[in-house]
């Protein structure tokens, strides 16, 4: 048994320190040169470029607060909502106070905000999702808040709910996942329609 | 040994016995060799320690309450040392009756196996392994031993219960004889085989009353498992103190379950019905096969019984009638077949042999030949003899003779005689069928053949069949030649034979079947079976065998029928059955006692698991109360199946799963939703609630 | 259930199967000890570890030296992994400056990594610098390796006769990392960095946020606490080689994720498409491995019948949390919608958008069915009962479908218990695959059955008695929290009620469980491999009990339930249960 012992601990030395090389090292270099020749967009964290500077990746979520924009699910990160670099959800348990207390405080927030909804709330609006960094809304969510935004960008809510349904993204095949619009993007392309329409001005 | 009708499961006096045994087990010594009832036991002195406690100081729980538990703690205990107690005693009373016979005699002492050597008189307790005895007409036997010297008339009644008694002779394989039996007409020399207290009856003795029992491999395996869920619900029970605690912190109401009630959940949880009866079914077991006359040398060897999936039987005997009959005379050519038959008949008139006897009522009854009187022919009978092979009558001239072809053609041949081709095909015929040929010959002329069968005996077609259902290959020995063989065990049914064996053919054979993974079960009585008893892994030693065939076996037939067999396969399956059932049992009785204990124990932290009290037991100790008395009480009620051991009918095994799986599986699920609900409901009813 | 969660389970559960059906059979041609076509692309790689090793592959090892080799491998993996993590500060690629990791962390975390169970005390992006992330990477490949090496000891017991040698460890392994999971993983990781997953060694990217973001931040003034409000006008966004950890992390049923919320991120898990993939390959290897063995034991009703009850363990499941988390929270659907009824987006406390109820439901019970314990939503934030699942499904002792190697041995293992019971029931002394069930298998058996009860229950009884620290919910939630973890860490699952955090206490008792979990079950398995390869094999007969009927998959199913799971029924009825019954009671008044 001794002799044994002393045989299988040199090789899994050797192989300890093999698979490091390999799968360690090797396997993610490939696999990281693979992605940086082929899909560099991506393999870089799909980020987003406005004339030239960095304003943010198209797969993370940014705060948007403002009654000008489309806001974005409420986001538990730390010390700041979709702090990027700490993605975390609120662990908040079913019952516990605190999770019923931060919902109806989201909820008299949103009432203010939207004053003409008269409809339930769409969930994910007053929940806060499960990395802090989602980068979606439901499309009732964003449909949730057209109103508020035409009025305060001064567009018509059927220019709005026209820019919703086109950063509606379906399920995938019809199937799979759940309907959503991309926050930043649509914030993005509702810039865009509202410095096309001032200069039309 | 008691003998016809079978013991009555609950006899009073073995029941009455019994109940002062089950509080003389109550010791730690006694209770620690079961541990799934020696936690119990654990249980039971700690909530009678909480009672008294609880008495003078007042708790929570009150006494009473604690008082009642820890009492049908105690009761679940008793009554698993009851079912054990009742099966030692049945075991017991058996003993009892072999004991009286082993009273001590005194024996004659021989300096030398002869009959007018020097004798003394000397106590059967002091002869030793390879003393010579005499034995007289109306003597016991004083112990084990082997006739050297002598013929006798043997009673064996006291060991066998078969009351026709036997005969015992020096040489050969009816030498062996039994301490305690009688001689009732001539006279032995025995040489004695065993020392005192190795004796065939201790041994019987010793099995019978279980006092050298050793569990068996599979009841090992068992009572591993069973202790390992044992321990799992220790962990449950003893964890959810702490957890309790935790949870009345934290809802910063009620208290904390009660030490008692976590007691009450253990000990129903924990698989008590199977680890209460466990230690019974395996003695019912070695005592079912003692009411089939059967005497097992370990409980191993029963429970190999039930793993048989192969069976040797000998043929004759066991599978055809002892005897070969006359079925048919084929005449030679131009022979008249009354003539054949005559001839037959007056050869056989003096041959007492049944053969002999069969071939008289043959001609008599198929040709109508009156048996004539022996002395009104004044014939000369010419016995069989090892020498000529053949036998026969010499009436005036005539020189009629029988025999087997080979003899008869040498016979005829020897007097310058001619051995005629289409008999010679005859002979070859009735061998192809299985059938053995006798030539009769009249003089030089050859008259033609007597056709013996063997008969298969009546109803063994099905028994093979029901082997077969069971998956038990069975295989014909046999000295007969291949042909023959072929066609009796087409015959019979069975699904393999060995022709022309010898005892090295039976041993090549069992090795050859055990290396393929089986199991092997064979019958033998004779010294050349010994080598073969000794390899097969259940060997039914016959009692009227040799001393070498019982040594080699681990088992002995008292009734000496190889058909037993079957039965002792029954038997072991009936045993491992038995606890299969009542495991299952237990294990599926859990899930009803979660429902009664669960909502019950923790209704002072969280009464919102009421809900789940869905037999709606009257308050939560009478809940805990009921599955606790339904707990004890499921071993009394089950005592009587571990005694008898769960039906058993031939079948394939996944229709036997198919039936115990909703009987034990699917009744041990709900059974004690009734149980609990009903006591409950008397709990209420007596305003013990 | 709604019509498209009826078609999402159906076709995930479809094309699952269909998937593994034809990976078991390859996965069957690497191990049957013949040549194959795959030895022609990458039998050079296979030499390659065998030559420098020092490995011969035809020696044949006994289930001592077996074990004795899979135990010193882990032992060696883990303690350079352990140095790994305690050095990080001092090596190369850390270029966001991690320090050192603490002691107790870094032990759970060796435990955790090295026994494939993949339980994370720590936030991937705020601990560990990218070589101890690819370290990490290195045990998601060994540890399933081990596992199904240990597997094919154990069916090599069974198809093998009088013998005494089981095979041999190292072979098994490379052949497993060389043919499986490297090939599927290179794969994978190509199909992840396409659809999203970063894969670089840059790192993070400061980015200006669209929208300046005001928040108060707390601040402690001449001992007050108070908040102050404070101007974020930047975003930094952490990113690593993701894909190529993401891909063995999913297939390995490892689980560990790169960042703190695992698969929750949308860099782990960008798109319904990855999650669907992902989703498959945690269950597709532990499901391939049924047809495995199926086909190495030469009769595929065997395997049938592993996968059929493992199957029926987990779809019900599946059906009680879609349903459960579809129904939702009724307290915050009376905030919302003004009715405690459902309202259309179920539960979506701690889910993405894009998953919704459907795929975080879907993923949970996945991921806790085998020992992935990856998560795509918080399971602390579920439903009471929607989180009992996932602690359900652990505590049958992860065998339906479980980890690779261990789910089905572990399974075996019940097999054996159940044909025990059953074999009883016909008379027989019981047997399995022509081979005799005695009392040493059942000693191992029980020993097997033993251990996770023993470890769940004691290490949680521990952690409430000092105190239940850490725990991050009120009242009964909170001994959830406890329970969870520790059922996770001892079945070497992984997943989390992230709201616990690890103290110093949790972070050592958990190590202990987890290498318990994991070598108290994984030498017993051996022993009994060692102990069933000497035994002759027993022909068929119609007395020997039938392992492949339905009524036997009844049993087995039952058996699992009755003596894997029920010991924690009391312990369930004190955490989710029990907070389910008060939540429909507070939505009464």
């Amino acid at each position: 048994m001794m002799k044994q012992f002393r045989i299988q601990l040199k090789i899994s030395i050797i192989l300890a320190v093999i698979s490091i090389i390999v799968f360690g090292l090797i396997y993610p270099g490939i696999m990281t040169l693979v992605g940086q020749l082929i899909f560099p967009y991506q393999a870089n964290g799909s980020i987003i470029r406005l004339h030239g500077k960095k304003i943010g990746s198209a797969l993370i979520g940014q705060s948007f607060t403002q009654p000008d924009y489309f806001w974005s699910r409420p986001s538990a990160t730390t010390p700041f909502p979709y702090n990027a670099s700490n993605s975390s959800g609120s662990n908040l348990g079913p019952i516990n106070p605190d999770l019923i207390r931060h919902v109806q405080l989201r909820v008299e927030v949103l009432k203010k905000a939207n004053p003409n909804q008269k409809g339930p709330i769409p969930m994910d609006l007053v929940t806060s999702s499960a990395s802090g960094l989602d980068p979606d809304i439901s499309p009732a969510a964003a449909q949730y808040q057209a109103a508020r935004i035409a009025h305060v960008r001064h567009l018509s809510i059927s220019a709005v709910q026209q820019l919703i349904q086109k950063y509606t993204q379906g399920r995938w095949l019809g199937i799979f996942g759940e309907p959503r619009v991309n926050v930043l993007e649509l914030n993005l392309a509702l810039n865009q329609l509202s410095n096309t329409k001032n200069f039309k001005k | 040994m008691e003998q016809g009708k079978p013991r009555k499961l609950f006899d009073q006096q073995i029941a009455r016995k019994a109940m002062v045994e089950s509080f003389r087990k109550l010791t730690p010594a006694h209770m620690v060799r079961n541990p799934v009832m020696f936690t119990v036991y654990i249980g039971s002195l700690l909530t009678t320690g909480l009672g008294l406690h609880a008495l003078l100081s007042h708790g929570p729980t009150s006494a009473g309450f604690i008082f009642a538990i820890a009492l049908w703690l105690w009761f679940t205990v008793i009554f698993s040392n009851f079912a054990e107690a009742m099966a030692e005693g049945r075991g017991k009373a058996q003993a009892d009756t072999l004991r009286k016979n082993r009273q001590e005699v005194k024996a004659h002492q021989l300096e030398r196996p002869e009959k007018n050597a020097k004798m003394r008189e000397i106590l059967s307790g002091d002869l030793r392994k390879g003393d010579w005895v005499l034995v007289e007409t109306d003597e016991l036997i004083p112990a084990d031993g082997e006739a050297v010297v002598g013929v006798a008339m043997v009673d064996e009644s006291a060991i066998t219960g078969e009351s026709a008694p036997v005969v015992r002779e020096s040489g050969g394989d009816r030498s062996a004889v039994t301490g305690g039996t009688r001689v009732i007409s001539d006279w032995l020399i025995v040489r004695i085989s065993s020392n005192p207290g190795e004796s065939f009856l201790d041994h019987m003795i010793s099995m019978v009353e279980g006092a050298k029992r050793q569990k068996t491999p599979n009841e090992i395996a068992l009572n591993i498992l069973l202790a390992a869920l044992t321990i799992v619900f220790l962990i449950v029970c003893a964890t959810l103190l702490p957890f309790s605690i935790y949870s009345v912190t934290m809802a910063g109401a009620g208290h904390p379950i009660a030490i008692t009630v976590l007691v009450a959940l253990f000990v129903c949880l924990a698989p008590t019905t199977i680890g209460g009866l466990l230690s019974a079914i395996g003695i019912a077991g070695m005592d079912r096969m003692i009411q089939a006359n059967v005497v097992a040398m370990s409980g191993r060897a029963v429970e190999a019984a039930g793993d048989v999936d192969m069976l040797l039987l000998d043929k004759t005997g066991t599978i055809t009638l002892g005897n070969r009959q006359a079925s048919e005379f084929i005449p030679a050519e131009g022979v008249k077949i009354q003539e054949l038959a005559e001839a037959a008949q007056l050869s056989s008139l003096s041959d007492e042999t049944p053969e002999g006897r069969s071939i008289v009522v043959l001609a008599k009854e198929k040709y109508d030949l009156r048996g004539h009187e022996i002395h009104e022919l004044e014939a000369t009978f010419v016995p069989f003899t090892a020498q000529t092979r053949m036998s026969g009558v010499d009436i005036g001239s005539r020189k009629i003779r029988k025999g087997a072809t080979d003899a008869i053609e040498s016979y005829i041949q020897s007097q310058g005689g001619n051995f005629p081709k289409d008999v010679q095909q005859g002979v070859e015929a009735v061998a192809r069928m299985g059938g053995t040929p006798l030539v009769v010959a009249d003089g030089l002329r050859v008259l033609g053949i007597i056709h013996l069968k063997d008969i298969v005996k009546g109803g063994i077609q099905e028994r093979f069949a029901e082997l077969r259902r069971m998956g038990i290959k069975t295989v014909m020995i046999t000295g007969d030649n291949p042909l023959t063989a072929a066609a009796i065990a087409a015959e019979a049914g069975v699904d393999d034979f060995l022709a022309q064996a010898t005892p090295e053919t039976k041993l090549q054979l069992i090795r050859e079947s055990q290396k393929g993974g089986r199991l092997v079960a064979m019958a033998g009585d004779g010294t050349n079976d010994a080598p073969a008893l000794a390899q097969a892994d259940v060997a039914v030693a016959m009692n009227t065998g040799t001393q070498a065939a019982k040594e080699a076996g681990n088992m002995v037939d008292l009734d000496s029928n190889p058909t037993k067999l079957i039965e002792v396969v029954k038997i072991g399956k009936q045993l491992l059955m038995t606890r299969g059932a009542l495991t299952t049992f237990s294990i599926a009785n859990d899930i009803s006692k979660y429902f009664a204990i669960i909502p019950a124990a923790f209704a002072p932290v969280y009464p919102e698991l009421s809900v789940f009290n869905i037999m709606h037991l009257a308050t939560p100790q009478s809940a805990i109360l009921s599955a606790v008395i339904f707990n004890a009480l499921i071993i009394v009620f089950l005592v009587p199946l571990a005694l008898k051991g769960v039906q058993y009918r031939p079948a394939s095994a996944s229709k036997l799963l198919w039936n115990n799986f909703l009987i034990y599986g699917v009744g041990g699920l709900i059974v004690p939703f009734i149980g609990i609900k009903l006591i409950d409901m008397i709990l209420v009813a007596l305003r013990l609630a | 259930m709604t019509t498209n969660q009826w078609i999402q389970l159906i076709v995930c559960l479809g094309v699952l199967v269909a998937l593994a059906i034809p990976l078991g059979l390859y996965i069957a041609k690497v191990f049957n000890g013949t040549s194959f076509w795959g030895e022609k692309w990458l039998g050079w790689l296979e030499r390659f570890f065998y030559r420098l090793g020092g490995i011969n592959p035809q020696e044949e090892m006994d289930w001592k030296t077996y074990a004795l080799a899979m135990v010193l491998f882990s032992f060696i993996g883990g303690i350079l992994l352990y140095l790994q993590m305690r050095l990080q500060a001092f090596l190369p690629l850390n270029p966001d400056h991690q320090l050192a990791v603490p002691r107790a962390v870094s032990f759970n975390t060796m435990v955790s990594f090295v026994t494939n169970t993949n339980f994370q005390f720590y936030s991937g992006e705020t601990t560990l610098s990218y070589l101890s992330q690819m370290a990490l990477t290195v045990q998601n490949f060994i540890s399933p390796a081990v596992g199904i090496a240990i597997l094919m000891a154990l069916i090599r017991g069974f198809v093998r006769k009088e013998s005494k040698h089981l095979g041999n460890f190292w072979v098994d392994v490379i052949r497993s990392l060389v043919y499986i999971l490297l090939p599927l993983s290179v794969i994978f990781s190509g199909i992840l960095i396409w659809q999203g997953c970063p894969q670089t060694f840059r790192g993070s990217q400061k980015v200006q946020l669209v929208s300046p973001l005001i928040y108060n931040q707390p601040v402690t003034v001449q001992g007050r606490n108070t908040t102050q409000p404070m101007t974020i006008i930047h975003q930094s966004i952490a990113l690593g080689p993701v894909a190529s950890q993401e891909a063995i992390k999913m297939l390995g049923t490892n689980g560990g994720g790169y960042f703190n919320t695992n698969s929750a991120h949308p860099f782990e898990n960008p798109t319904p498409l990855t999650d669907l993939l992902e989703l498959l390959a945690i269950l597709i290897i532990p499901v391939a491995l049924c047809f495995t063995f199926g086909s190495l034991v030469n009769d595929m009703r065997q395997g049938w019948t592993v996968f059929a009850a493992m199957f029926i363990l987990l779809v019900p499941m599946i059906y009680c949390c879609i349903h459960f988390e579809q129904v939702g929270n009724p307290l915050l659907n009376r905030i919302v919608t003004g009715s405690t009824k459902q309202n259309p987006e179920g539960n979506m406390v701690g889910k993405e958008v894009r998953f919704g109820v459907t795929d975080s439901s879907l993923w949970a019970s996945f991921t806790t069915a085998s020992s992935n314990g990856s998560v795509n939503a918080m399971l602390d934030s579920f439903t009471p009962m929607g989180g009992l699942v996932p602690m359900w499904l652990m505590m049958l002792g992860e065998v339906s479908f479980g980890g690779i190697g261990s789910g089905l041995y572990g399974m075996i293992v019940f097999i054996i218990l159940t044909v025990f019971i059953a074999g009883l029931m016909v008379g027989r002394t019981p047997e399995y695959l022509g081979k005799k069930i005695q009392a040493f298998e059942m000693k191992m058996t029980s020993i097997v059955i033993l251990i996770p009860p023993l470890l769940v229950l004691m290490t949680t009884a521990i952690s409430v008695i000092c105190g239940g620290q850490g725990v991050l919910n009120p009242g009964a939630h909170g001994f959830s929290e406890i329970l969870y973890a520790f059922t996770s860490m001892t079945n070497n699952n992984g997943s989390a009620f992230a709201g616990l955090s690890g103290t110093t206490l949790y972070n050592l008792m958990g190590g202990i469980a987890m290498w318990m979990g994991r070598f108290g079950i994984a030498i017993p398995v051996l022993a009994m491999a060692g102990s069933l390869v000497q035994k002759k094999n027993i022909p068929e007969s119609t007395g020997t009990l039938p392992t492949h009927t339905p009524l036997f998959v009844f049993i087995l199913v039952a058996i699992v339930i009755i003596v894997g799971a029920l010991a924690f029924i009391p312990a369930l009825a004190l955490g989710p249960i029990v907070e389910q019954l008060k939540m429909i009671a507070m939505t009464m008044h």
